[in-house]
């Protein structure tokens, strides 16, 4: 059987692309490398849901920025993904910041960009209470907000899913053969699938998806962010709050997240290795540094984990959204750095028509589904929800994380959905994600793993490939 | 569900199990909340032996301590409800829980004796730099891998910091056939009991490196090693020049435990910020009346002998409480100073009289030091000792009768 498109990458914008294609009458699939889907840049990044003033006007990045930031609400409605329009700051201490944030409001002017406006440093303090007294001006962008990423990417896969597409998780692509007839034929995981059409939507791997069918027009290099997320006592900050940027990006920026933690984050470190996500002393020691002088009374004492994560930086300075060079069915969304999370369902709209316009027969389904619902959670319902729900399923009523009260439900629902790993269970229902990171809950977690997918506890994982959390029973282990 | 008792306690660990006897035997209707599927708490999972000494005159293992006040419970009238989970109290007791079995439950309260236990501090809380693979565990989620469910949880192993599980864990893991490279301890000198670092790490040949920490961990899916370094005494910044990389499949993390009090924070108790815990009185009251608290949620024990004494206090006062309702009047503070981290009660009510154990930890190690508890110009107590250390926790008896003024603990030096 030939798929008509083949998607490769599962992030949140192969995800999102997926989404949008399963609108259409057509066989779809979505292949990812890994275990789960947004599982690499789509899973650590900072969640910001961008106003769209720090692109450059007339670049892909600020239409698209823009256009995605506008479709965020409907796309949050209808997938039951938190956002919350908190609006941000760009927060200047001198007569030099004033005039970069000048600049800001002109491009954002230029950009399409609604509401902003900026403000002195006591009207800034009343927007954010928690602003250091040192900040003189800010550019204030109430169309800013912040989502949860990795819901989003879980949440375009499984409205796709029910909409039809086939999702492949383990099968990374390692080889791409343009036919003659304009199709394809790819390698992955030992198999070989057929598309009409591909979508190369591998993040940091684009480029090398694209050389594979000869294309050697761009190149990704991964920029590594690191973040310290801290408890939800840290301090009281409801606003996105961004320094001046430099070269290297958006610069520390002190951010709320929808579950109510408080992360300060990113650096921003170029590498070549894409795969290496730690996190350095010196990168904490840099973001202690820097954030504080945005926020004074951030208590890094409530630090509850540090992670890090890569950006795919495109050599050409903007995102690689086109046909393919040497072989047009192929459509590249590659080179998805900042403001690509924002950007992604624009991107998913861009996509689709280069696809149309490469002759892909597009007819609407009359039965597209576009709502998905969250997994019920325990502790957002009321009592009277919450007895209710119980009464249906006891297993509501078996709190097995208990920082962030997951029950056992919400946790076979998570599996029922294609977790397979405790991490997967995580992202999916926060089980794990509290204070005590897993101490108490990841064993029961491993239980429930273990029967609900039927594998022995020496296969689960906490992450996919070798990431096995046991190594064997109990004088079954051979003595080191 | 809507269910009423003299006395609910929420937590069926060792505290929770010794208050409930006590406040059985003084007459109350008992109702213990356990959130585990069996009563015992953590000590279902110390299989070790050393418990009971102190308080049975015995040596047991903890399931069999456990056992003891299980049994103890069944020939009472008090009802647990295991696999239940407590979602919030409120200052007018009332306690809203949850069970697959039942439901939600309200429960009206006539007092509440608090004994969620702590946890364990993880790597998250350390920023411990370098990758997030799997293999890096709390020792004490190792342990439950290991002694619950019958599973190795790695085969070369690092710890660091060397608390009391920490050191259970390395003599464990030694004797189930993996190898335990190295203890790592931040501080020159251990939080753990003297006997475990000798039964457990001197008896099995494995180092303990003192003023050393984990500066980095290695390997993308799995922990392939632990880079380890030697830090400043002072500063506790790591000294350049003097890094290991060690290879270790496995991380163990035993760098402290800290009480379990969201449900105590959320209704309002009176915290103290030194052990994490609530403030209390000498019958362990709350700063709410007719809640009290006791064991490892009030401040974190060494030994489970001492947890149970205390929670035999705060039962009999919560049953006491729900019989006649009258809160107590807070006459005097017990202050932690001079070398004495902190000190439980915190509190003298305006009841307290004849004499009263006060329970403290030091901040350093004192050797031939004393320990003086003064009460305005009047000495309680002076006491010298030959070693103190932060590690195990000091007791002290004092008459409190016609005090007048605070009291203050402090270390003495020579000299």
């Amino acid at each position: 059987m030939r798929y008509d498109v083949a998607i490769v990458g599962g992030g949140v914008v192969g995800c999102a692309v997926a989404r949008e294609l399963s609108r259409y009458e057509l066989r779809a699939v979505l292949l990812e490398a890994t275990e789960d889907v947004a599982m690499g840049s789509s899973k650590a990044n900072s969640a910001i849901v961008h106003a769209g003033y720090d692109c450059k006007p007339g670049s892909l990045m600020a239409r698209l920025n823009v256009r995605g930031n506008a479709l965020f609400t409907r796309w949050c409605e209808e997938l039951e993904v938190p956002l919350s329009r908190c609006g941000s700051l760009v927060i200047g201490f001198d007569e030099a910041d004033r005039a970069q944030i000048e600049e800001l409001y002109a491009q954002g002017v230029k950009n399409g960009v609604p509401d902003m406006q900026i403000v002195d440093g006591n009207r800034a303090r009343e927007l954010e209470p928690s602003l250091s007294d040192q900040v003189t001006c800010a550019l204030y962008a109430p169309t800013g907000g912040i989502t949860c990423p990795y819901e989003l990417t879980i949440a375009c896969s499984e409205n796709a899913r029910r909409n039809g597409v086939e999702l492949r998780t383990n099968a990374p692509v390692t080889a791409v053969e343009a036919l003659a007839d304009g199709g394809f034929a790819l390698t992955c995981g030992g198999e070989r699938v057929e598309a009409n059409y591909v979508v190369n939507a591998a993040g940091l791997f684009s480029d090398d998806i694209a050389r594979m069918v000869g294309d050697d027009s761009f190149n990704v290099a991964p920029r590594r962010g690191e973040y310290l997320l801290m408890d939800r006592n840290a301090c009281h900050t409801h606003k996105v709050i961004f320094q001046t940027p430099s070269k290297m990006g958006k610069g520390v920026l002190v951010s709320p997240t929808v579950d109510g933690n408080i992360f300060a984050g990113p650096t921003a470190i170029d590498q070549t290795d894409r795969y290496d996500t730690e996190v350095t002393q010196a990168g904490i020691d840099t973001l202690r540094k820097l954030a504080v002088r945005s926020v004074p009374t951030l208590n890094f004492r409530a630090v509850i984990t540090s992670f890090a994560g890569l950006r795919a930086v495109p050599s050409t300075g903007d995102f690689v959204i086109r046909p393919c060079e040497t072989a047009p069915h192929m459509v590249h969304a590659g080179g998805i750095c900042s403001p690509g999370l924002s950007s992604a369902p624009a991107i998913a709209e861009e996509i689709v028509g280069l696809l149309r316009g490469q002759g892909m027969d597009l007819r609407e389904k009359a039965d597209f589904e576009p709502h998905r619902s969250h997994i019920p959670a325990f502790r957002k319902m009321t009592r009277e929800q919450q007895a209710e729900a119980i009464a249906q399923n006891p297993l509501y009523g078996r709190v097995i994380c208990r920082c962030e009260t997951i029950t056992e439900a919400e946790i076979v629902e998570a599996i029922r959905r294609g977790a397979r790993s405790v991490d997967g269970v995580k992202r999916r229902t926060r089980a794990g994600m509290g204070r005590c990171q897993g101490g108490f809950c990841s064993p029961r977690v491993m239980d429930i793993l273990s029967r609900e997918l039927q594998l022995p506890m020496e296969e689960i994982t906490k992450f996919g490939g070798h990431s096995n959390l046991v190594v064997g029973k109990l004088k079954e282990v051979k003595r080191v | 569900m809507n269910r009423k008792a003299d006395v609910v306690v929420i937590g069926g660990g060792p505290a929770g199990l010794a208050a409930a006897l006590q406040a059985d035997a003084a007459g109350a209707s008992v109702l213990v909340l356990e959130r585990d599927k069996e009563p015992g708490g953590i000590l279902q999972q110390c299989i070790h032996n050393g418990f009971g000494l102190h308080y049975f005159g015995e040596e047991l293992t903890g399931p069999e301590y456990a056992g003891r006040f299980i049994d103890r419970v069944k020939q009472t009238g008090i009802e647990i409800l295991t696999d239940t989970m407590v979602l919030e109290f409120t200052a007018d007791r009332r306690v809203l829980a949850v069970s697959a079995e039942h439901g939600l439950l309200e429960i009206e309260a006539g007092a509440i004796v608090l004994a969620m236990g702590c946890r364990e501090r993880t790597r998250g809380a350390l920023s411990i730099p370098g990758t997030r693979p799997a293999g890096v565990f709390t020792a004490g989620c190792a342990q439950r891998l290991t002694n619950m469910e019958g599973y190795m949880p790695g085969r070369q192993v690092v710890i660091l910091g060397s608390g009391d599980i920490g050191l259970i864990m390395a003599r464990r893991m030694t004797w189930e056939g993996a190898k335990v490279m190295a203890v790592c301890e931040l501080m020159p000198y251990s939080s753990g009991l003297n006997r475990n670092i000798v039964q457990c790490l001197v008896d099995n040949d494995i180092p303990l490196k003192f003023n050393h920490t984990v500066v980095r961990i290695h390997g993308r899916e799995r922990v392939e090693a632990v880079t380890i370094s030697e830090v400043d005494v002072k500063t506790k910044r790591p000294i350049p020049g003097t890094e290991e990389t060690i290879p270790c499949d496995t991380l163990l993390l035993s760098v402290g435990l800290l009480p379990e009090n969201e449900l105590s924070i959320a209704a309002g108790v009176e915290m103290d910020s030194v052990t994490s815990g609530a403030v209390v009185d000498e019958e362990r009251q709350t700063s709410i009346p007719g809640v009290f608290a006791c064991g490892n949620v009030l401040h974190v024990h060494d030994l489970v002998d001492n947890v149970s004494h205390e929670a035999e206090l705060a039962g009999r006062s919560a049953a006491a409480f729900a019989k006649h309702p009258a809160p107590a009047a807070r006459a005097h503070r017990v202050i932690a100073e001079g070398g004495v981290r902190y000190a439980v009660p915190q509190m003298l009510s305006d009841k307290a009289e004849g004499k009263i154990d006060l329970y403290f930890r030091v901040g350093d190690v004192y050797r031939g030091a004393a320990l003086l508890v003064k009460s305005g110009e009047r000495t309680l107590l002076r006491r010298k000792k030959p070693i103190m250390t932060p590690g195990e926790m000091e007791k002290v008896t004092v008459d409190v009768t016609g005090l007048t003024d605070d009291v203050h603990l402090s270390i003495e030096t020579e000299g």
